[in-house]
């Protein structure tokens, strides 16, 4: 019997060392290639994804401590039975606020994680959201107005 | 990949009690914020076994004990917790101030405060708050509990008082009414960056007069330190420009940093003198 959590909803049993990186968990083991590695440390934010709703970075957490979590990932992020992207994913589009996309899927969870906490989608608060997440493409600009885009969409549609 | 070690999961302390005392070479890993790049980087030889200590949920948490006089912060607790908590804002807002300076909201959300005191990086941005607010931390193993003044706890460049059986329990904070703690870290950028210059000061304001004065920096020398000669200038003296004066010039002097990737030992220097000139200025209110 090995490692038990949830990703995107669906359940899970790794049979790994449980001090793999969950980065590697996701993309080795589950070939959920989505989450990228920038730096492997903590630093770029290309890993992000979230664990029982929290941003993390997955290059730092071992599989061991996500046994019983759940975890999402920027897969999760689309609607499973129609494919359509979420509110969210469809401002990034429509704002600009993806170029080369290596940074994307985390800015993306970073972005989920902001408008999840349900604060004020100040210029400030979005950019302290993000703070953990490079982009060397956009300029950051369009990502911001991305995420206040999202965070205006009407919750009848469903939040990002 | 990465290399893994082999590791547990201890249910209880005094499972991890007995793990950490039968010589296998242990490493705890709390948030992993450290420990990982520490692994992934090849950064130092890797742990023979890991002890994970992420769900030992008796060391997590904020309490104000029950004659206020105490704020004691569980090991695990994350910058996160820290943050929100209204007994930090309330009680030592400097420590929450703190926490929200270090790496940015991933980090935040694991990186605990026990792991910023064991792993003793002079650059601990917590470590400085400590130091000022006259903290103790507590420590736990199978042959029982100890608490260490946060001053004779780092006693070398990343070396510390604990022993290898001992687990970092929390950390205890004196509540003094009357007593002022503030905070201020120098970076390359607002976050994510770790210090170049930390500092903290910690005074009880007596008619126009600084006592029981404490000034603790981080990034200025091998470990995080008090400037006790500057204090010494501090202690009594009245709250005017010229003991600020007096008081900037000693710490230049006192300290002794070093050049390194992430700044050189007179910016250091002269940086550390300026912001310790603005804190007072701006408690002195001249
Ligand atoms: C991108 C990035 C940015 C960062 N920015 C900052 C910053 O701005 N300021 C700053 O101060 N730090 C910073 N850090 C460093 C780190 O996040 C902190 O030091 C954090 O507090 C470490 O806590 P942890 O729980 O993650 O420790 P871990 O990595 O789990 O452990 C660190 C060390 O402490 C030991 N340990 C942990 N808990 C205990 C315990 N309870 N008892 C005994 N031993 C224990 C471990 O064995 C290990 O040696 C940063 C790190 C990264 C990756
Ligand atoms: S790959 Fe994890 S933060 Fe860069
Ligand atoms: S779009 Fe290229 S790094 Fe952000």
């Amino acid at each position: 019997m090995g490692y038990r959590f949830s990703v995107n909803g669906e359940a899970v049993d790794l049979a790994v060392p449980g001090m793999r990186r969950l980065l590697d968990a996701l993309r080795e083991d589950l070939a959920l290639t989505g989450t990228k590695e920038g730096c492997g440390e903590g630093e770029c934010g290309a890993c992000s994804v979230l664990v029982d709703g929290a941003v993390v970075d997955a290059c730092l957490v071992p599989v061991c401590q996500v046994e019983g979590s759940d975890v999402r990932t920027v897969e999760g992020l689309a609607d499973p039975a129609t494919g359509a992207l979420s509110p969210l994913q469809q401002a990034f589009l429509e704002a600009g606020g993806a170029q080369c996309g290596i940074c994307t899927p985390g800015m993306l969870m970073a972005g989920r994680a902001f408008l999840d906490d349900g604060g004020q989608a100040t210029e400030g608060a979005i950019r302290e959201a993000i703070a953990g997440n490079l982009c060397r493409c956009t300029g950051y600009t369009k990502i911001i107005e991305a995420i206040r885009q999202a965070a205006e969409t009407p919750p009848k549609q469903g939040l990002a | 990949m990465p290399i893994e070690p082999p590791v547990s999961t201890p249910r209880d302390l005094s499972e991890a009690y007995a793990l950490l005392s039968d010589g296998a070479g242990w490493r705890p890993i709390a948030g992993g914020t450290d420990l990982m790049v520490q692994i992934t980087g090849e950064l130092s030889e890797p742990p023979e076994h890991v002890l994970d200590i992420w769900r030992l949920d008796q060391l997590r948490g904020i309490s104000v004990g029950h004659d206020g006089a105490t704020l004691t912060i569980g090991a695990l607790t994350t910058y996160t917790e820290i943050r929100r908590s209204s007994a930090v804002r309330e009680h030592l807002p400097a420590l929450a101030e703190a926490a929200a300076t270090i790496g940015a909201a991933q980090i935040q959300n694991r990186g605990t405060i026990g792991g910023n005191i064991v792993n003793a990086s002079p650059a601990g941005d917590t470590l400085p708050v400590l130091l000022a607010a006259d903290a103790a931390i507590v420590l736990g193993s199978a042959r029982g509990e100890r608490t260490i003044a946060a001053a004779g706890f780092w006693t070398g460049y990343r070396e510390t008082a604990r022993s290898a059986d001992e687990l970092v329990l929390g950390v205890e904070f004196p509540l003094q009414s009357g007593r002022t703690l503030r905070f201020r870290k120098v970076g390359t950028r607002r976050a994510q960056a770790i210090s170049k210059v930390v500092m903290a000061l910690a005074y009880r304001a007596d008619g126009g007069v600084w006592r029981d004065v404490r000034v603790a920096l981080g990034s200025v020398a091998a470990t995080p330190v008090r400037a006790r000669e500057t204090e010494g200038v501090l202690e009594g003296a009245a709250a005017r420009k010229s003991s600020a004066d007096h008081a900037a010039a000693t710490i230049v002097r006192e300290i002794t940093p070093i050049d390194d990737v992430r700044s050189t030992a007179a910016y250091r220097r002269a940086v550390t003198g300026r912001i310790l000139h603005r804190m007072l200025r701006e408690e002195g209110g001249w």
